[in-house]
């Protein structure tokens, strides 16, 4: 069957492509289809009945002329070929070689969609992730294994952040003793239609920390097929599967820009006519993106994690817009970028509060971070919270008016905001300079104020400015 | 019954195939995997499958046939402690089949069937006894906190032929036969089978009596809910509704907890299944995983199969319910089975309402909500199946269609706020978003097993803390200084109330669970404390005098300082409040003492 090809093209529009009369086509599976030039784009049969087989295009229908059209089925799932040398390799979103070196050729392929994980052959993932950022470690800790996204807007460094934690991630050293060597790191980097220099942006600042030749790319530009981030994010994914549960590495995948595979979702949604449900995104877009999410984490008896960085860009900084707020209910928390923060030049501009990660938890205190951690983290929330309240009624009521207690609030508030969320581009800071930071800015506040914090911790590291 | 056909169109879950006998509901196999299905409609020679599996690879012309029986589950002993999907395969027993990965199309019963249980018969049965529907016929002791009944099928009733004596018997092992009015023979066993789709009968609906203790403040002493009730927990992402539900499954005094994760996260389901055997139940000391059973239906596994799992759930609570349980079943999400439901709807083309919703979304959503209740059981005991689902509006945005029907139908509402959440208050239960029915009731066992003081102290704690969300906005305006000394002593044991009492940290060992005598004396103190100031104040004494005092830090502390069973640590607290009063309302009483009083203060801490 793989040799014949059909030519009962019914109608094209919108990346789909109906073939009438076209026996036995299972559905997933991969078809080739060879244009009027010749030139061949691959697709996947997403509707099959006896009358009608309607096939998703990755390269688009642009440009096609139904009566010249010729469809070969090749009779297998969507598989991707996989071999440790993809390691330093770029691909495209079907999994071609876009570096212009040979495909790669191996025995061992998997289907693309992968197979849901057991829950029971889960790990749980509590393995404290060090990024050398402040917001990050100190109160909204990644673990190994976790999913958290970075949720962004226009105009926002979350491309910095993302490259940040590639370059400073690491385990601390305690427990079972031994610090990952090199070469059980990977990263798994999926960039679904980011401009140019963004990608620029990304290989250069992984050639800087020398990672390279661990990273596998899989890139959709902004001006490639926008069908194409359909399939990319679950390529790139069975990619960094294979790295983490067969070659046993410590896989982090950073997939950028979640909000475009959705949009590209939604095309292809509104071309088959699926009802919509919110701002034109078919419903299931939840169970979409949680097949994608849900690939990151660890399994029991294995070695390997996949700890996954996805980037959410907010359209018009809106959390509730369908595809950050059904990403925050799948995911482990999230980082959420402030424009305030940014422009009071606050880098990175982590908006603490909105932000949150759901395995913080089980991957600090005693034995992993610092036994006083979980309370300092807690305090900090509390204490920037009330900051706000008292800020918001400063600006109504001048700060003049203020007690003297809320104006140490508001001294509070810049401090944390200057020493302890702002750091350097290149500034690793260990989580206890981290968490000595946060004692610095939290002894700013009456000892009183810190109800957060038992009476021991306070004993210990508070140190007031004013007795010094 | 069965029939043979062949499928003819496949579009994602939806298969249609010609099957010119089946009926709807009936289940169907697909492919040559036997992918598994239920028929969803019919039209002409035609059935419409939901399939409960990826149905990637299946292909027009591949046969179909439908098994005769509709979707059920197995009820018997063995349940208990185990986690299973939502069609009820077991996921530990698939892990060690199969491997870490789920396949497809595989059938693997959701009991061990070598595994041997300790039966006793009934010591009132004889043969020849009039059994019927649920008559109790033994029991097994499943674990050390569970004696499992075993029951008649609810739709059988006739004459006792034969029961096996006391021994160990497998659950396909038949231990009694039973002759009904016509004649025929129906085997017993210690297993059963029931439909998910149709609710256990029982023999009539009883008042619920007693709230559900779940040891978290907010709810038991604010919000309670009453065994056989129904409750939703709505909140945004990142508001805590997992964290609650996990604590409601942990906590609660109820004797079965059937946790059903449908179409959440599967690392929050491995935290369960890590944490809870490390558990005991605080009331009985066992292994909280010995009362309690997972339905895992993961947010990347099948969609129909989410849609079934919250059913699957529901009939164990009933079968458990029917032996004389009270049981809680806590669904998280409702919103992902909705979804579901949308999702399938859309698929078939049918005409949305809201949001894309289909129209029978609110019958649906009561007529499954309506399955909780405390009924009177056909073999005459007593049960109860409490229901707790947790909500996940889009957005935040509690006007969407799911928490909108939710709202109708639900006796407790815990609305969760992004706020709180985000000022790290937790549990992040809005307490003027909330609403419980029925106070009353839980009034009257708070009166007879508490104190009969609860009812006022509780609306007292409710009072002050709505007058204080007026009294913030105030100050938001124009300041504190705006406020009388009394309003600002009402904004601060409001806070104290906030923060002393309406927080409670799932984390801390002695906060997580809180007794309801722990729960009385902390509302009792807060209030006390609040009085008491309140009256220095009429004596003249400054607002500021009174913030100082260093009981309003200490108080916030108590819960964390003392666990459930140091409740005595915590009454010598409560006496000591009276003598600061005293104190301070002699120093007050004198000219001369008041300024000793503000000199000490003066110099700072001593």
């Amino acid at each position: 069957m793989s040799m014949l090809e059909y030519r009962s093209s019914a109608w094209a529009r919108g990346g789909l492509l109906a073939m009438r009369n076209v026996p036995d086509v299972a559905l997933g599976d991969r078809v080739v289809v060879r244009d009027h030039l010749g030139r061949q784009r691959s697709g996947q049969v997403i509707r099959s009945s006896e009358e009608l087989v309607l096939i998703q295009v990755f390269e688009g229908t642009d440009n096609i002329d139904l009566e010249r059209t010729w469809v070969r089925f090749l009779d297998q799932p969507f598989e991707l070929a996989l071999a440790p040398e993809m390691l330093g390799r770029v691909f495209n979103g079907v999994g071609q070689s876009r570096d212009g070196r040979p495909p790669i050729i191996s025995r061992l392929s998997r289907n693309v969609n992968g197979a849901a994980l057991n829950p029971a052959a889960r790990a749980y993932p509590r393995e404290f992730i060090q990024t050398g950022i402040s917001t990050i470690d100190g109160m909204n800790t990644l673990v190994r294994g976790q999913k958290l996204p970075v949720f962004s807007g226009s105009g926002l460094p979350h491309n910095r952040l993302a490259a940040q934690i590639v370059r400073q991630a690491k385990l601390l050293f305690h427990g079972e003793g031994k610090a990952d060597s090199q070469e059980s790191f990977a990263l798994v980097f999926a960039a679904m239609g980011v401009s140019h220099s963004d990608a620029r942006f990304f290989e250069e600042s992984f050639k800087e920390s020398g990672v390279l030749g661990q990273v596998v790319t899989f890139i959709n530009l902004a001006d490639d097929p926008p069908i194409e981030r359909l399939i990319l994010p679950r390529v790139a994914l069975t990619c960094a599967e294979y790295l983490a549960f067969d070659l046993d590495m410590h896989v982090l995948v950073v997939m950028t820009d979640m909000t475009y595979y959705a949009e590209a979702l939604r095309e292809i949604a509104t071309g088959k006519g699926d009802v919509p449900a919110r701002k034109g995104f078919p419903g299931y877009l939840y169970s979409d993106l949680a097949e994608i999410y849900e690939r990151a984490g660890r399994i029991r008896g294995k070695a390997g994690s996949i700890t996954m960085i996805p980037v959410v860009s907010m359209p018009s900084d809106d959390i509730t817009h369908p595809v950050p707020d059904l990403t925050g209910y799948i995911t482990e928390g999230q980082i959420v970028l402030s424009r305030e923060l940014a422009a009071a030049n606050i880098q990175p501009p982590v908006a603490v509060l909105p932000s949150l990660s759901r395995l913080m938890k089980d991957g600090i205190g005693e034995g992993m971070t610092r036994e006083d951690h979980a309370r300092v983290a807690s305090q900090l929330f509390a204490s920037y919270a009330k900051a706000q309240e008292v800020r918001s009624l400063a600006a109504i009521i001048g700060a003049e008016e203020l007690s003297e207690e809320d104006n140490r609030y508001l001294q509070f508030a810049d401090a944390f905001e200057q020493r302890f969320v702002s750091q350097g581009e290149h500034e690793d800071r260990s989580i206890f300079h981290t968490l000595d930071l946060a004692w610095e800015v939290l002894s700013l506040l009456p000892k009183e104020a810190l109800t957060r914090l038992s009476e021991k911790d306070i004993e210990a590291r508070y140190r007031s400015p004013d007795s010094e | 019954m069965s029939s043979e056909g062949t499928i003819l169109d496949i579009q994602g879950p939806i298969v249609i195939a010609r099957l010119p006998n089946a009926r709807i509901g009936e289940q169907v196999k697909l492919g040559s995997q036997g992918l598994m299905g239920e028929v969803i409609a019919r039209e002409d020679d035609r059935a419409i499958i939901q399939v409960y599996e990826i149905t990637e690879g299946l292909r027009p012309g591949a046969p179909a046939s439908a098994v005769g029986s509709q979707l059920s589950v197995e009820l018997g002993p063995g349940l208990l402690g185990g986690i299973f999907d939502g069609l009820q395969r077991p996921l530990k027993t698939l892990l060690e089949q199969t491997g870490e990965r789920i396949e497809r199309g595989l059938m693997v019963p959701a009991i061990d069937r070598n595994k041997r249980w300790p039966f006793v018969p009934g010591k009132d049965l004889k043969i020849g006894a009039k059994v019927s529907g649920s008559t109790i016929l033994g029991s097994v002791l499943e674990n050390d906190s569970i004696t499992h009944r075993i029951l008649m099928p609810p739709d059988v009733t006739g004459e006792l032929d034969d029961l096996v004596p006391a021994g160990d018997y497998t659950v396909d092992d038949v231990i009694g036969r039973v002759r009904d009015t016509q004649g025929n023979i129906h085997k017993l066993h210690l297993s059963s089978r029931w439909p998910v789709r149709i609710p256990r009968p029982f023999s009539k609906r009883d008042h619920a009596l007693q709230p559900l203790i779940t040891g978290q403040r907010i709810m038991d002493t604010f919000f309670p809910l009453l065994k056989g009730g129904k409750g939703a927990i709505p909140g945004p992402f990142g508001a805590g509704k997992t964290v609650l539900q996990q604590q409601i499954a942990r906590w609660s005094d109820a004797q079965i907890v059937i946790y059903v994760g449908c179409g959440e996260r599967g690392n929050e389901l491995t935290e369960v299944l890590d944490t809870f055997p490390q558990l005991s139940d605080p009331r009985t000391g066992r292994p909280l995983m010995e009362r309690t059973m997972l339905v895992a239906n993961t947010s990347n596994m099948p969609v129909v199969a989410r849609e079934v799992s919250v059913y699957v759930g529901m009939t164990i609570a009933e079968y458990f319910r029917d032996q004389g349980f009270d049981v809680v079943v806590v669904a998280d999400s409702t919103s992902r089975w909705a979804e579901a439901l949308r999702e399938v709807s859309g698929r078939l083309g049918q005409m949305p309402v809201e949001e894309g919703y289909p129209a029978y979304l609110g019958s649906t959503l009561s007529a499954f909500y309506e399955r909780a209740g405390r009924v009177e059981t056909l073999n005459g005991n007593h049960g109860s199946v409490t229901l707790i689902g947790a909500v996940s509006p889009p957005g935040g945005d509690f006007s969407e269609p799911v928490t909108s029907h939710t709202k109708d139908i639900i006796q407790t509402f815990w609305a969760l706020s992004k706020d709180l959440a985000d000022a790290r208050h937790y549990p992040a239960v809005d307490w003027l978003e909330s609403f419980s029915l029925f106070v009353d009731v839980a009034a009257k066992w708070w009166h007879e097993n508490i104190n009969e003081d609860w009812m006022r102290l509780r609306n007292i704690a409710l009072r002050l803390l709505s007058e204080s969300e007026e009294l913030a906005r105030i100050v938001n305006l124009v300041g504190v200084e705006a406020l009388s000394g009394q309003q600002r002593w009402t904004l601060e044991t409001s806070k104290l109330i906030r923060e002393g009492l309406l927080q409670q940290s799932a984390l801390e060992p002695n906060d997580s669970f809180c007794s309801p005598r722990k729960q009385f004396l902390l509302l009792k103190l807060m209030i006390e404390i609040h009085t008491r100031g309140a009256e220095m104040l009429k004596v003249g004494m400054p607002v500021q005098e009174l913030l100082r005092q260093p009981l309003l830090a200490k108080a916030r502390r108590w819960k964390i300082s003392y666990s459930s069973e140091e409740i005595e640590g915590l009454e010598q607290e409560g006496k000591a409040i009276e003598p600061i009063f005293d104190a301070l309302r002699a120093e007050y009483a004198s000219p001369l003492a008041k300024g000793e009083s503000a000199a000490r203060t003066g110099a700072g801490p001593t």
